[in-house]
């Protein structure tokens, strides 16, 4: 039978610290500059200087699945398709396949669920049981172009509602005018909104035009207290890509270097393949290291993604390629 | 979270070798040769040093066979012609595709290369070559109607990037006609072995590739052959040496892509994270052993400490291991040898002072696996700053002002490439010229591509591959087929002219060198006087020593603002010289005829001639400009042809006027400062010249005249390390002397080997192939993106 090679290690991993933040430091803002070229090029060879492959593959694929944000942002959500998706949430991969991997007892679930303001209530009936985390989409998602105290109460009611984690967007118009200090300030005070529940910010990079901008808006979101950072809402026409992500990675990295705090990062939109999530796994542990691989400090903001792995994973199992409709839909 | 491992297969690869029985012999006219000299020797895995098959060792004989068979297929395969030859190469590109894993593996089996950059970088970049040059040679036939092939050219290939190094070498000489006997370094034989039997498979005549396998012997043999046409060379400088020596007036053509110590310059803008990324593929790209590799780190002060940091943390994520391993970073060094070289140059580097690091994880055990290694605290003066280490080994240094970036950067006898890095456009375009290297790569490191041309400044070689300017080493003039065995000279006149002027005694005059500006008396105080060829006195000419052409080398290579000019202006320049020319043309006119007993008529038409010849460089000074190539998307490629620097010039001894306009205007047209040696049978014209050029608003130094016995000058201005380029169009004996004693600093030389061409005629006297010899492509790789 085939066994995966690492040990699942999630219940061990300390809690996420938070980032308390840093006054807003402008020279240091000033100073951020980002090569694309160069970027790219790291960025493209990321999936070709690493390979995982068989049980490694496998462990690293059940590690994907643990720092999933399974995710349902559409104008049709019900409570039905949301109570899908919760039982997907808590058992992701085939009970089969997991006991074949010996993997059955090591609690593996999704890392949270990723839902509007109004079905947040119909996630938490439907994940009672289970400790996985409500994850909401707020500050008028996904372009947040509505007065601050109107997002600021949106904030404060999905963490009313009991989402623990929420995802909010930026005002783009602030990165794009140089507006570092609005985007500081509104950042700060969603932050403080937030309470105990964790901050992620998204800055839809597909808006910011360039690479220097993201990497100033990361850092300005860190400066302020993000817990996260992400790259999109996923209805941007550029999406989550390698060289987005290397750049906040980077950013995350020199923050933690000029702060202590460690952030988390999630990118999110258009990752579809077991294979994209694997380079995007690389690139973390190459760029961040290992302390930041689990559902703590990474998350994959995605819908289809879930599928293409248990296919993978079906592979691994019986050494026979699978069919999505041999696995549970979400 | 660990990787695990990720072995590529190598069973292809295995029983390929094994359908040659593990034993190969060489390739000649089509068909497997044992060698004559029955021996063989291994080739080894460098990475477990388990012998993977036994190769001929091919001597003399077997390559007087190989150079009979290349000799015997040329006259087919020029007469084949362009498409013809196009349809073969695209062959050889498509066969290539078609076996890329098969050679990907060999390649990092015999190499030690990491499976990735065989499989991702070598081959793709191969089966592009052969691509590429299919194109050159379906346009051989229109647009490049002027030209023909060399003939039999013998090739010896380094064991760094073997079959990358035999596409450079082979897809040109192919497309352009030529014929090919190649042999690859002993420690990587096998991709070519494959590469041969491909040549069979595509059906490509017998003779058109030969290869063979062999040791120093047999490349000497190779270069030492008098049926060889060209020899083309890459490897290391001391062997580049010695082969410029051995071909040192034969005539034969040569290529050489030698050593290097290539400037990673990082200025304090950069974006440092890509910079980092940056350095990992300057010297830890095919662990280090990359003659362009970015071995010397420049960092400017103010980011020192944060990019070492930045490095050293990145050296702890590279992985070094089995080169079969698709995840690893760095694979064995070729050899033994070559370990050996590197761990004694790093020990040397430490007992100097330097502060040394090198990454923590461990490198297996059982091959030839050399760490990552970075040497801070290290001055230019450490030997390890100056030496080629050929091995991952980075030596890191700082600079405070682009000025001293630019001035630590050229502080080497070599000059193949150089990276910079700064997100200012204006800082990057500014430093970019002033590096003394034929690659230039902004914000990116180690990018190649056919259509773009690689080679050196300085000791690091001359010749380009790849690109149009690099077709120039596989192609010659057709106008080279009317070069005689003997200078072509004027009608003499029937009646002699009258050498003295009536009336008055003359004022006694006697010509002055011309140096920095100035007329100079000869150092030694003597003068020679001049006669024609009726033995009429003409003047008296000062006779210059070493210490003249010391001065005048001196001189040359001081005087800046000519070189700073803009074609437009020197173009000016040149205009007004013909003008001033045009005033004095009786008086020329006059010397010419007093000189070299011709009719003032002949002479008239050689000033004349000469004129047009000044308009000609005047008109081509802001016209011979470079090529933005087609390479990679979102790249732009610019091959910028710029001026060698102090170049000595022997003027032919034929045409006295003509000759020197012919050889000195060129050489001045393209930004150089020239040191001349006029005509020793009519010095008088040049020294003329001077007068001109006093008048002309030519810079002081950039036009230096030193008259005397042109052999022995000749042999100082060989000898001057600061001389960069010489050009002689004189005999084979003179010829050979230049390019055997220039091959110390690997002086750029073009010497005419006892061929004489017709100044008179425009078709040979003139063209684009003087300003080509009076200048070196540089390529400047800028990647773009917002």
């Amino acid at each position: 039978m085939a066994k995966t090679k690492n040990k699942k290690t999630d219940s061990k991993e300390p809690e996420h610290q938070r980032n308390e933040g840093i006054p807003l430091d402008m020279d240091y803002i000033r100073g951020v500059n980002i090569n694309r070229s160069a970027v790219e090029r790291r960025a493209a060879t990321i999936g070709t200087r690493r390979s995982v492959k068989k049980e490694w593959q496998a462990a690293w694929l059940l590690r994907a699945v643990t720092c999933l944000d399974l995710t349902t942002l559409a104008g049709d959500d019900t409570p039905g398709n949301v109570q899908r998706l919760c039982a997907k949430a808590k058992q992701p991969v085939r009970q089969d396949l997991l006991k074949a991997m010996g993997m059955e007892n090591m609690g593996i679930t999704t890392g949270a669920v990723c839902v509007y303001h109004n079905l947040i209530k119909d996630a938490k009936k439907a994940l009672i049981g289970s400790a996985i985390p409500i994850a909401a989409v707020s500050t008028a998602f996904p372009a947040g172009l509505i007065p601050l105290e109107e997002r600021l109460r949106q904030i404060k009611l999905s963490v009313a509602a009991g989402a623990k984690e929420i995802d909010i967007v930026i005002h783009r118009a602030q990165v794009l005018t140089g507006d570092w200090e609005g985007l500081y300030s509104e950042m700060k005070q969603m932050r403080q909104a937030c309470g105990a529940a964790h901050m992620k910010t998204i800055l839809a990079t597909g808006e910011l035009s360039t690479l220097t901008n993201i990497a100033k808006a990361s850092h300005v979101c860190m400066m302020a207290g993000a817990d996260f950072i992400k790259t999109s809402t996923g209805k941007e026409s550029e999406n989550a890509t390698l060289p987005v992500s290397l750049t906040m990675l980077r950013a995350i990295r020199a923050y933690q270097e000029y702060t202590g705090y460690k952030v988390g990062f999630k990118p999110a939109g258009g990752i579809r393949t077991a294979k994209q999530a694997l380079s995007w796994l690389m690139l973390i542990k190459e760029e961040l290291g290992d302390e930041w691989l689990n559902n703590k400090m990474f998350r994959f903001g995605a819908s289809s993604l879930l599928a293409d792995i248990e296919r993978q994973l079906e592979h691994f199992v019986t050494g026979r390629y699978s069919a999505s409709y041999r696995h549970p839909m979400a | 979270m660990e990787y695990g491992p990720a072995p590529e297969s190598t069973k292809a690869a295995f029983d390929w070798l094994k359908t040659h029985d593990n034993k190969f012999g060489y390739y000649c006219n089509g068909k497997w040769e044992t060698p004559a000299t029955k021996t063989y020797f291994p080739s080894v895995n460098p990475s477990n040093k388990q012998v993977l098959a036994e190769i001929a060792h091919a001597g003399e004989k077997d390559v007087h066979k190989a150079v009979k068979a290349a000799n015997k297929a040329l006259p087919k395969w020029v007469k084949l012609g362009g498409h013809g030859r196009a349809r073969y190469l695209y062959a050889l590109a498509r066969q290539i595709q078609k076996n890329s894993r098969l050679f990907a593996v060999l390649e990092s089996l015999d190499n030690g290369k990491p499976i990735r950059e065989s499989r991702d970088i070598d081959i793709p970049l191969v089966a592009r070559h052969f691509y590429h040059h299919a194109g050159w040679a379906q346009l051989m036939d229109s647009d490049l109607k002027d030209y023909k092939e060399i003939g039999v050219v013998g090739q010896i290939i380094p064991w760094n990037f073997p079959l990358l190094m035999l596409a450079w070498k082979i897809a040109p000489a192919l497309a352009m006609g030529n014929t090919v006997v190649l042999k690859p370094a002993e420690f990587t034989s096998l991709t070519a072995l494959l590469f041969a039997e491909i040549c069979d498979q595509v059906g490509l005549p017998a003779g058109v590739v030969n290869i063979v396998t062999g040791e120093g012997d047999t490349g000497a043999a190779i270069v030492n052959h008098p049926d060889v046409d060209k020899i083309a060379f890459t490897g290391s400088t001391d062997v580049g040496r010695i082969i410029r020596k051995a071909t040192a007036g034969s005539g034969k053509k040569l290529s050489l892509e030698l050593g290097g110590k290539s400037p990673f310059i990082v200025f304090e803008d950069a974006d440092l994270d890509s910079v980092v990324e940056g350095v990992v593929d300057a010297i830890w790209f095919n662990q280090g052993q990359v003659c362009c590799a970015g071995s010397r780190l420049l960092v400017q002060e103010s980011v020192a400490e944060r990019l070492y940091a930045k490095i050293k943390a990145r050296m702890e994520k590279l992985r070094i291991g089995d080169p079969m391993d698709k995840c690893i970073d760095m694979g064995a060094v070729v050899d033994g040898s070559q370990l050996k070289t590197i761990t004694k140059l790093v020990q040397q580097g430490v007992a100097e002072g330097g502060k040394v690091y090198q990454a923590k994880g461990a490198c297996p055990t059982e091959g030839f696996y050399y760490p990552p290694t970075l040497f801070t605290d290290i001055q230019p003066s450490s030997s390890i700053a100056q030496v080629e280490i050929f091995g991952p080994v980075l030596v890191a240094m700082t600079f405070r002002t682009h000025k001293e970036a630019v001035k630590l950067a050229n502080n080497t006898r070599y000059g193949l490439a150089a990276s910079i890095w700064t997100d200012n456009i204006n800082l990057a375009l500014e430093v970019a010229p002033k590096i003394k290297a034929g690659v230039v790569w902004v914000n990116c490191t180690n990018v190649f591509d056919a259509a773009a041309g690689f080679g050196g400044y300085r000791e690091s070689g001359f010749g380009r591959e790849g690109g149009k300017e690099g077709l120039h080493e596989y192609m010659q003039l057709r106008t080279n087929d009317t070069f005689s065995q003997r200078p072509f000279e004027r009608p003499k006149a029937t009646e002699p002219l009258d050498v003295n002027t009536k009336g008055l005694p003359s004022i006694d005059k006697t010509a002055k060198m011309y140096i920095g500006g100035k007329q100079a008396r000869p150092d030694g105080g003597y003068t020679n006087k001049v006669y024609n060829p009726n033995g009429q006195y003409v003047g008296d000419v000062s006779e210059g020593n070493r210490k003249d052409i010391r001065n005048a080398v001196e001189a040359a290579s001081k005087s800046t603002s000519w070189a700073g000019k803009t074609g437009h202006a020197r173009a000016q320049v040149l205009y007004f010289l013909a003008e001033n020319m045009e005033y004095r043309k009786q008086e020329f006119a006059h010397r010419i005829a007093q000189s070299i007993s011709v009719s003032l008529e002949t002479a008239l038409e050689e000033v004349e001639l000469s004129i047009q010849r000044i308009y000609y460089y005047a008109a081509m000074a802001d016209k011979y400009d470079g090529n933005v190539h087609h390479t990679l998307s979102r790249h732009i490629t610019m091959a910028m042809p710029e001026a060698i620097g102090t170049m000595a010039v022997v003027c032919p001894n034929e045409a006295p006027l003509l000759g020197f306009v012919s050889t000195v205007i060129p050489v001045i047209a393209m930004g150089n400062n020239a040191v001349v040696i006029p005509s020793e049978v009519a010095p008088l014209l040049a020294t003329d010249f001077y007068q001109l050029l006093e008048t002309s608003d030519v810079p002081a130094g950039t036009v230096n005249i030193v008259t005397g016995n042109q052999a022995e000058l000749t042999s100082v201005l060989a000898k001057h390390d600061n001389v960069d380029g010489l050009w002689y169009f004189g005999n084979q004996e003179v010829s050979k002397m230049i390019e055997e004693t220039s091959a110390d600093n690997m002086k750029r030389t073009w010497v005419a080997n006892g061929k004489y061409r017709n100044w008179y005629d425009v078709a040979s006297g003139q063209g684009e192939t003087f300003l080509r010899h009076a200048s070196q492509i540089k390529n400047i790789w800028v990647p773009y993106g917002a």
